[in-house]
């Protein structure tokens, strides 16, 4: 019986690996073929199935009509998903902590109704806020630029920080506080020098799953840009809809998901220590 | 425990609220108010040919009533969230389990099952319609190695719907996964000693003991994932984009060529306050229902 189990748990195992690495490898030898190879099938093996050519990953990094440029999508994305992620994890610390610490009261409005105000953010279809986003940033004069992206994403991710903050800050004891306090800290002074330095876990945890949905989001990037701001994902998506370089586009997509690929490690090695755990309930 | 002693009331008064004020009033500005607009919007007619904001009253929202496109995207929604949340709550509990105890390769095979969740849903839908390209992609190839004949996957509507599904459960699985071993690392020994001291195994292990104690995290984790999964909207437009013909349009997709494509402001506003009340009163039910079928079994 124990026999059969473990046969057939490595068996679900190899093939769910499979599964998943599936479409990197494809993309991988996809990246490397040429007009010719993509159009007499599907091959895998270079040199053996097809000759490889370097010209999907060279024309990403070459200007004008023959290229495509990837560096400007990617510094966008990246400044975008950083400074979003940067300000949302401040505010949303600081309201956490402030949420976990302090009694608000307006009206019949409590901490814990605070609190439920900013997570329920995470219900909102991004559709519904599309048109009055584009209005808005269209009267703000922002339509197409970082700085209104970043306002943007700072709404969506707010709700990530404050989530996993309030639960990391609930685990934090108040006897540190207090004895910051009577060493006579004030008590912002308390969370900067004392409580900060001892969160980092939580916020490494909300940092990256603010960097996630930043980066990951195609939406609203998609809907309030156009020429000037560009993120990765929608000029990928762009490339997609014309004549179909299957080489370009498989090596963009293996440079724009390489980044966030790279925080799966770290992921990992704070879930195996059970540090994921407080964050998730 | 208020260490007000040290401090006069007016400084605590004042800290606490450097702590939520900016959070508060950024998330007030930057949701509550386009919330408000997009009401206020509902209620007029603004469109291709005349744009503004005049008063038509609920006309929109009779429109909804009777747009079957749109009570079809919802359905079509509901079964697309439905299947491929429990299919990778399903996967992602069973690669959990398997992951959760020694074996060799672990922290690799870790690292490996979450990566799908870390990648840009378009980019790989981007990759994913490649491999599903019915004479070039490699998904007919390799059903041909083994016999089977050419599937039509995205220009059917049964394939495409299934299609869907695939890169969804690629996708979405390791955020599951994530959640349940997460969980599973924390759960307490003492009550996997007394039921190997009772001789329980494996699966009844699994079933008293295990699975009664994930309860919360099982809850937590199907209702974040049928949130996210009702959002969908990224892959379908790659993918298919909603087709052949209306076979995987979901409604966010539905609302976005209503709105951002024939620009019919006023209505798809309209619509998209019509799906928001659906999505709230659906998921608080199946909250309350969860709860009530999983935790009233432990209790």
């Amino acid at each position: 019986m124990n026999k059969f189990y473990h046969i057939l748990k490595t068996l679900f195992l190899f093939s769910w690996s499979l599964f998943v690495v599936f479409p990197f490898l494809w993309a991988l030898t996809t990246s490397f073929k040429d007009a010719n190879a993509i159009t007499s099938g599907a091959t895998y093996i270079p040199w053996v199935d097809y000759e490889p050519s370097t010209q999907g990953w060279t024309s990403l990094f070459t200007t004008g009509s023959q290229g495509i440029n990837i560096v400007g999508p990617f510094i966008d994305s990246a400044a975008v998903t950083l400074i979003a992620s940067l300000v949302s994890l401040l505010l949303g610390t600081l309201a956490a902590y402030g949420l976990s610490r302090f009694e608000y009261r307006l009206g019949f409005v409590k901490n814990a109704d605070i609190t439920f105000f900013f997570i329920s953010q995470r219900i909102m279809p991004p559709i519904v806020l599309a048109i009055p986003f584009f209005l808005m940033l269209k009267e703000l004069g922002a339509l197409d630029t970082i700085f209104g992206l970043v306002l943007v994403y700072v709404a969506l991710l707010l709700p990530i920080a404050v989530w996993v903050m309030t639960d990391f800050f609930a685990g934090i004891p108040k006897e540190l506080d207090e004895m910051a306090m009577t060493d006579g800290c004030s008590p912002i002074g308390a969370f900067f020098r004392v409580i900060l330095p001892n969160s980092v876990p939580g916020l490494v945890v909300a940092g990256m799953f603010c960097l996630i949905f930043g980066w990951n989001d195609f939406f609203f990037a998609f809907t309030l840009t156009f020429t000037e701001t560009q993120l990765l994902p929608v000029s990928i998506v762009s490339l997609n809809s014309s004549v179909t370089p299957w080489w370009s586009l498989s090596a963009f997509a293996l440079i724009s998901v390489a980044p966030l690929a790279c925080v799966a490690v770290i992921v990992e090695r704070y879930m195996s220590r059970g540090t994921m755990s407080g964050a998730i309930r | 425990m208020t260490p007000t002693s040290t401090f006069g009331v007016n400084t605590m008064l004042s800290s606490k609220h450097f702590f939520l004020l900016p959070a508060l009033l950024t998330l007030i500005a930057i949701i509550v108010f386009p919330l408000l607009f997009t009401i206020r919007v509902s209620f007029s007619s603004w469109d291709v040919f005349q744009s503004g904001l005049d008063y038509i009253g609920g006309k929109n929202y009779g429109r909804v009533l009777e747009d079957e496109r749109f009570w079809q995207s919802l359905g079509r929604l509901s079964l697309l969230s439905s299947i491929s949340v429990c299919l990778q709550y399903t996967l992602g509990f069973a690669l959990a389990l398997a992951v959760w105890k020694q074996v060799r390769g672990g922290r690799v095979l870790r690292v490996l099952f979450l990566i799908p969740m870390m990648t840009t849903p378009v980019v790989m839908s981007v990759i994913w319609r490649t491999v599903f390209h019915e004479s070039l992609g490699p998904a007919n190839d390799i059903l041909g190695m083994f016999g089977f004949g050419a599937v039509p996957w995205l220009s059917s509507a049964t394939g495409a719907f299934i299609s869907v599904l695939i890169v969804e459960v690629w996708q979405w699985t390791p955020f599951m996964f994530l959640l349940l071993l997460a969980g599973l690392v924390s759960l307490p020994r003492e009550p996997y000693l007394a039921a190997a001291i009772d001789g329980a195994g494996t699966l009844r292990t699994f079933w008293q003991v295990t699975f009664p104690l994930m309860a919360p995290i099982t809850i937590g984790a199907l209702i974040i994932r049928l949130i996210e999964a009702s959002k969908i909207m990224d892959t379908v437009y790659v993918l298919t984009s909603g087709g052949p013909g209306t076979a995987t349009e979901t409604s966010s997709y539905y609302i976005y060529i209503r709105g951002l494509r024939d620009f019919q402001i006023g209505y798809s506003a309209a619509l998209s306050l019509v799906y928001l009340v659906i999505m709230i009163v659906s998921l608080t039910v199946i909250a309350k229902l969860l709860l009530r079928l999983l935790v009233g079994k432990v209790g």
